[in-house]
């Protein structure tokens, strides 16, 4: 079986470059078997950060032929054949080494947005009862497996770099999960609209586009959150109310 | 040389999968100082593959289930050289871990009157796993990664531990690298939790993540705890085996509770061809009957797809062995002919399975809905591991604990479906319990700067140019490979005393060449660097395997011996125990099991 060419960026923080290789291509072969390939064969230092391989762990993030997608999902017959594949580091975020990039901002992120909390038990024994059609609207959500694909591509952070006013689609899922579960009683809504900035998500839909879990991010958790948001701070009764009788309205 | 940063810990918990997650959840939640290391970003452990669901004895779908019934199913699959303190903790403490986790935010799926669903697994007498569609790990693991942020641990992802470092026969910390930069950090805590997972990546054909290289068993083996039970390896009966890319990745047993069907390529349902006797009271003699089981009906057996995972496994083999197998040497798993029992049987196979019919779809081009898969058996869980005491998880080296997959005990020869997940989360638990109490009663041990030293330049060797000249042709990567289709084919799901032995010689000559393969490149996110410290560890496990295998002249559980094909009632007497000898030669013993509390044995005896 004929070699295919690959381009693959080497380099470091302080800068690198493309490096032309090129390996045997099987059947069934993912984007990841080839990166493995490639560094077992002539590139054993070659920096690639992987775990399941199997589309779950959400580790492999990459941008192939410029598009953000998981190597491990990526069938090398998904890409036009004959055809160099070029792979680089996820854009939005510092460079470590090759094609593995410091996610640690998305962990910090996280941990400013206000935790679950539940309403007191429904039952004596200390459990809740939820009805199915409430788990499967949050289901969606829960989905996520952290790959920060739709961090990515959001132009707010690849190419404004506002990571510190906007967290990012991922954690406006991560927020949509909490504010619909159906147990959850605390108030994320300040949050969103100041510090976390869901006004400067302008519902390009990216991220939709690039989730490997079909997550439609755009429109069924940043919409809801933002319409929540409109209607808390910016309905025009509600904001005479609350300059009439105080915050709480 | 000697260079390293120090962070000091009351406990220190290696590997943020459930089990570590659980541990450090619950030392923190004791008032002690926690760090967490782990080998990849936190959550992404192998916990994230986890499909079909959390065993626990609810009894939300059906109230004739308890921990009794539990306790006797994993008893029973685990062919009752299981440890029965464990198994008895677990089945009683697991449903409150479950309720637990809902607690922390996590979404089951649920039954008509709004409580936690309890779907089908092998092995399981009564409807008994928490799950959430096919993607339970994921929920369980996000749901400790979220509550667990919020409880003041210190996490350090992407840092690999090396070794632990001991004062006397207590273990005292720990030397890491952190991936990124290569540099080195010695972690000194008064208690050490390992729960680092299983050793999968020891073989070709596998369910396992990368990061599934045994460091804890082998670390523990080195520092001088014991491992147990190591020849029990379970080969899960269904990963994809085609396209050869993909080959191993797991096909959930939730395919198979849902009414999945195994044929061979005659069309035949081969599983009613072989029901073990100690199973035949609770399986269904015909396709009617297992397909009233999978739809929730009390009085029908289940079917015989849904026994045990190494009987099943068997199976498999021998349809593929007898040329009854599959064009890609698999058999055929086919959850689309539901379609013909069930209304809307394509969305409800989506919903049921949604993570299943992504991956073949994705990975093979395959529609699960309208078309079977092709499955074989592959390298999923090591029943085998650190010897704990049952109720505090300590190893025999104080201050050492460890829980889930690096421990051992709980699930004998072979075990359930289901259970691992529990395993997580009841030991992740009481590791963490009594690893904070331990901390709170004994004070830091003294690191020797002579042990850390050592250690660094042991592991800075490979990238010194010097020791790099000795074999030019040879990369850890190909050693690697080269022990895992050795591995495959030697000690795998059919064993025989000489290829074992023939496994053994050939270790020592991988052994040899893991000792002077050089690393190219600098210490920065090195995977050559990092694949040659793994290969240690796989070496370590792959040994104790082997020689604990050998010396079970008997076939049970997940072992099955060609030469020596039947249980034996001796071998049912004891477990082999390994460890490093004086001499620093591995060695295993025969540890007679003790006495059942005669409360248990009349349990097991009335679930008969």
């Amino acid at each position: 079986m004929p070699k295919v060419p690959f381009r693959i960026w080497r380099g470091a923080a302080g800068g690198g470059e493309f490096r032309e290789y090129a390996t045997e291509i099987t059947e069934g072969m993912v984007v990841l078997d080839a990166v493995h390939q490639i560094q077992a064969e002539s590139a054993n230092d070659m920096a690639v950060r992987w775990n399941c391989k199997a589309g779950k762990c959400g580790s492999c993030s990459a941008e192939i032929n410029g598009r953000p997608r998981l190597m491990c999902m990526t069938r090398m017959t998904d890409l036009p054949p004959g055809e160099t594949v070029t792979i680089q580091p996820m854009k939005a975020f510092p460079i470590l080494k090759d094609l593995v990039t410091d996610v640690s901002w998305n962990y910090d992120v996280k941990k400013r947005i206000k935790p679950f909390k539940p309403r007191p038990p429904d039952a004596a024994d200390g459990t809740w009862r939820i009805a199915q059609a409430d788990v499967d609207r949050v289901q969606e959500f829960r989905k996520c497996i952290e790959c920060f694909l739709c961090q990515d591509v959001c132009h707010v952070l690849r190419d404004h770099h506002l990571h510190d006013q906007f967290i990012g689609p991922r954690f406006l899922v991560y927020t949509a999960a909490l504010e619909m579960h159906p147990l959850d009683v605390e108030d994320r809504l300040a949050d969103l609209k100041d510090a976390h900035g869901i006004g400067y998500c302008n519902i390009t839909k990216c991220c939709t586009k690039v989730c490997p879990e079909h997550i439609t991010i755009t429109d069924n958790a940043i919409i809801p959150l933002k319409e929540r948001v409109a209607d808390r701070f910016f309905d025009p009764i509600r904001r005479l109310f609350r300059f009439l009788f105080g915050r709480s309205a | 040389m000697g260079e390293y940063k120090s962070h000091e810990y009351d406990v220190l918990v290696v590997g943020a999968g459930g089990a570590g997650l659980r541990a450090a959840i619950e030392a923190s939640a004791a008032g002690v100082k926690v760090g967490l290391v782990c080998k990849s970003l936190l959550g992404k452990a192998h916990t994230v593959m986890a499909e079909g669901g959390i065993a626990a004895a609810l009894a939300n779908v059906d109230d004739r289930d308890n921990w009794r019934v539990h306790f006797a199913d994993t008893m029973r699959g685990g062919q009752y050289v299981n440890n029965f303190r464990m198994a008895e903790l677990h089945a009683k403490e697991a449903p409150a871990r479950v309720n637990e986790l809902e607690k922390w935010g996590a979404m089951f799926d649920r039954t008509p009157d709004g409580k936690i669903l309890q779907r089908n697994f092998g092995g399981h007498r009564y409807p008994r796993l928490a799950h959430v569609g096919d993607r339970t790990g994921l929920e369980l693991i996000r749901t400790l990664q979220d509550h667990g942020i919020h409880q003041g641990m210190s996490v350090h992802m992407e840092c690999t531990l090396v070794g632990l470092l001991k004062d006397g026969d207590r273990v005292v910390g720990a030397l890491g690298i952190e991936r990124d930069r290569g540099r080195f950090i010695v972690f000194r805590a008064k208690a050490i939790v390992l729960a680092t997972g299983g050793i999968g990546r020891a073989y070709r054909i596998t369910s396992n993540s990368w990061e599934y290289t045994g460091d804890g068993h082998a670390m523990a083996y080195e520092a001088g705890a014991e491992l147990l039970d190591m020849e029990f390896l379970q080969f899960h009966p269904t990963g994809m085996v085609w396209p050869p890319s993909v080959a191993g990745i797991l096909v959930t047993e939730g395919v198979r509770g849902e009414g999945g069907v195994l044929r061979n390529n005659k069309g035949e349902r081969f599983m009613f061809q072989d029901i073990p006797a100690n199973y035949k009271g609770q399986t269904a003699d015909n396709e009617e009957e297992g397909w009233r089981y999978c739809q929730g009906d009390k009085n029908a057996r289940r079917p015989p797809e849904l026994l045990t995972r190494d009987h099943v496994a068997r199976c498999i083999v021998r349809e593929i062995k007898q040329g009854r197998g599959s064009p890609h040497g698999g058999v055929f798993l086919d959850i689309s002919w539901i379609k013909q029992r069930i209304k809307n049987g394509e969305d409800h196979i989506k919903k049921k399975l949604p993570s299943m019919y992504h991956q073949f779809k994705e990975l093979a081009g395959i529609d699960i809905t309208k078309e079977p898969m092709e499955v074989g058996p592959t390298t999923h869980y090591v029943m085998g591991g650190v010897r704990v005491d049952a109720d505090t998880q300590m190893s025999r080296l104080p201050g050492l604990f460890a829980c889930g997959e690096c421990a051992a005990g709980i699930n004998g020869a072979n075990r359930l479906g289901g259970n691992s997940l529990s395993d997580l989360i009841v030991f992740g638990k009481r590791a963490g319990e009594f690893a904070a109490a331990w901390s709170k009663e004994h004070g830091h041990g003294t690191i020797r700067d002579g042990e850390v030293d050592e250690k660094i330049k042991a592991a800075l060797a490979p990238l010194d140019e010097k020791s790099a000249a000795g074999s030019a042709e040879d990369s850890p990567f190909r050693i690697q490979h080269d022990l895992q289709v050795m591995m495959q084919d030697r000690v795998g799901i059919v064993r025989t005393g000489p290829e074992m032995a023939d496994a053994i010689t050939a270790i020592e000559k991988l052994k040899a060449r893991a000792a002077k393969v050089p690393v190219y490149g600098n210490r920065e996110y090195n995977p050559g660097w990092h694949t040659q410290i793994d290969l240690k560890n796989l070496l370590i496990c792959s040994e104790a395997v082997a020689r604990s295998a050998i010396e079970r002249k008997e076939s049970r559980g997940a072992h099955f011996r060609d030469d020596f094909p039947d249980k034996s009632a001796d071998f049912a007497k004891f477990n082999h125990v390994t460890f490093k000898a004086a001499d620093g030669t591995m060695q295993v013993r025969r540890e007679t099991i003790s006495d059942m509390p005669a409360e248990l044995k009349a349990i097991i005896e009335e679930m008969k």
